[in-house]
């Protein structure tokens, strides 16, 4: 889905090449500082990098729409943001932005259901914890149905066992839906649990890959 | 109609005793701020005393030229006012939208309302151009100054939630839609709300004028409400200018924000 080819971005990134696979699962693990998140920025295209070449399905990224190529490849950052608005606003804000149909009410509590998340569509989204808002932005980019999804951290903010249940719906609905999920993670178990492949980001500037199937899906 | 009282030197002097209490009141409560009084009086009488001359020369010697450079000169020092105005660094390419913004804003609603509304032959009579320009350039420059701070200061707040918008697909104006109301809200507001107050809490600058030169009131009320709508006009053309155009200079041409100011 996505290659790199000798990328880099500031003192930051400094890829040779990297491959990541389409309608698989690729976890992003590593130490803080080791440019996890600037690597799924760059495939979101939220920064360009400064030397190197990033293909998206085999044509060079900086040719593609931005826009478009964001509303294919959907990222989720860090710290989960919350729009103004109801549960359901902020559910819906993806689907405006990127200028796809609405969803209906079922199709909103089914997403809610697969996150795991227990609130009514009129609940007020402001005052949801941490994790809530968490599987709130998770269930936002499920319900974009997009091609790529790019989460950083997603279940940062779960317990064990909640993470579990989350990711493990989830994940089995991208693959069922046979599309490519990305993750960045710092739990081990998740990696474990759930790649396919899984990219080893190390030293800041320098990014040292490593590539092992762990299952299939 | 009378005449207006010349105010002689002995009669100008004594209006300064106000300053003159003022500077005692401070100097006995210790407050600092004497400098900064006696420095402003002095930059304010030098100022006007000086615009007093140039603007009895240019009513005198009446030519197209001068006007010309009068709105170049007051344009220059709108945009400097604006830009200093404005709490953070502002990089070049907001810089160029407020100068384009403020210069066809401004310019096409002082030429509406010369032309069309006081029907002024020829349009550059000083005696009317100049007052009127300046008034609506100065209420635009407060405005885009407001305009400039709140829309910096909001992509600076809302970073988080810009990106976020960006990364589910937005265009960089769906990203910004709520930060670019909020400008122009913060912008026109103060303009809006000035009409509320007046003729009830204070009477304006211009008709206070020219009710002591000895017009009737009722046409210093006419031009009032004429120049009050004209500085409306005025006001929001040049910050939905500035909006429309500004939000762009945060995103580069891959649509990824960038923060606006000097690199």
């Amino acid at each position: 889905m996505f290659i790199l080819k000798n990328v880099q971005y500031k003192a930051i990134i400094a890829v040779d090449e990297l491959h990541i696979p389409a309608q698989k699962t690729t976890c992003i693990v590593g130490e803080s500082g080791g440019g996890k998140s600037t690597l799924i920025r760059l495939l979101n295209q939220l920064i360009s990098c400064d030397k190197g070449e990033i293909f998206y399905k085999n044509q060079p990224i900086h040719t593609l729409d931005p826009i478009q190529l964001r509303r294919e490849v959907v990222m989720i950052p860090q710290a989960p943001v919350i729009f103004d608005g109801t549960v359901k606003d902020n559910l819906l804000i993806g689907l405006t932005f990127s200028g796809k149909p609405l969803a209906g009410e079922n199709e909103l509590t089914d997403v809610l259901t697969t996150v795991c998340l227990e609130k009514e569509l009129a609940e007020p989204a402001g005052p949801l914890s941490g994790g809530e808002q968490q599987r709130l932005s998770l269930a936002r980019a499920l319900l974009m149905n997009p091609e790529v999804y790019i989460f950083d951290e997603p279940t940062s903010a779960l317990d064990e066992e909640t993470e579990k249940k989350v990711m493990d719906n989830v994940v089995g609905e991208v693959k069922r839906k046979r599309k490519t999920l990305i993750i960045v993670t710092h739990s081990k178990k998740v990696a474990q649990t759930y790649a396919d492949v899984v990219i080893e980001m190390k030293n800041g500037s320098a990014a040292t890959v490593k590539k092992g199937v762990k299952k299939n899906g | 109609m009378d005449e207006a009282i010349e105010l002689g030197l002995w009669q100008m002097a004594a209006a300064y005793i106000f300053i003159v209490i003022l500077y005692i009141i401070l100097k006995a409560k210790g407050i600092p701020r004497d400098k900064e009084l006696v420095i402003s009086t002095f930059r304010m009488t030098v100022q006007l005393v000086l615009v007093g001359y140039i603007l009895a020369y240019l009513i005198e010697n009446n030519h197209v030229m001068w006007i010309i450079l009068v709105i170049i000169i007051m344009q220059f020092f709108a945009v400097q006012n604006i830009v200093k105005r404005v709490k953070y660094p502002i990089h070049a390419r907001l810089k160029r939208i407020i100068v384009i913004s403020m210069v066809t804003g401004t310019l096409s609603s002082i030429f509406y309302f010369i032309i069309v509304v006081v029907q002024v032959t020829p349009w550059y009579e000083a005696r009317y151009f100049i007052p009127i320009a300046g008034m609506m350039i100065g209420n635009s420059m407060t405005g885009v100054a407001l305009g400039v701070q709140r829309l910096v200061a909001g992509v600076q707040e809302q970073k988080a939630q810009i990106e976020a918008a960006l990364m589910l697909g937005a265009t960089p104006k769906m990203a910004v839609k709520n930060i670019v109301n909020q400008a122009f809200d913060a912008a026109i507001l103060p303009t809006i709300n000035s009409m509320v107050g007046m003729g009830i809490v204070f009477l304006p600058g211009m008709m206070t004028g020219q009710i002591l030169a000895g017009l009737s009131p009722i046409t210093a009320i006419q031009y009032q409400v004429a120049i009050m709508l004209g500085i409306v006009g005025c006001v929001s053309l040049t910050v939905v200018m500035f909006v429309h155009f500004g939000y762009q200079a945060f995103f580069t041409e891959r649509a990824q924000l960038c923060s606006g100011q000097k690199e």
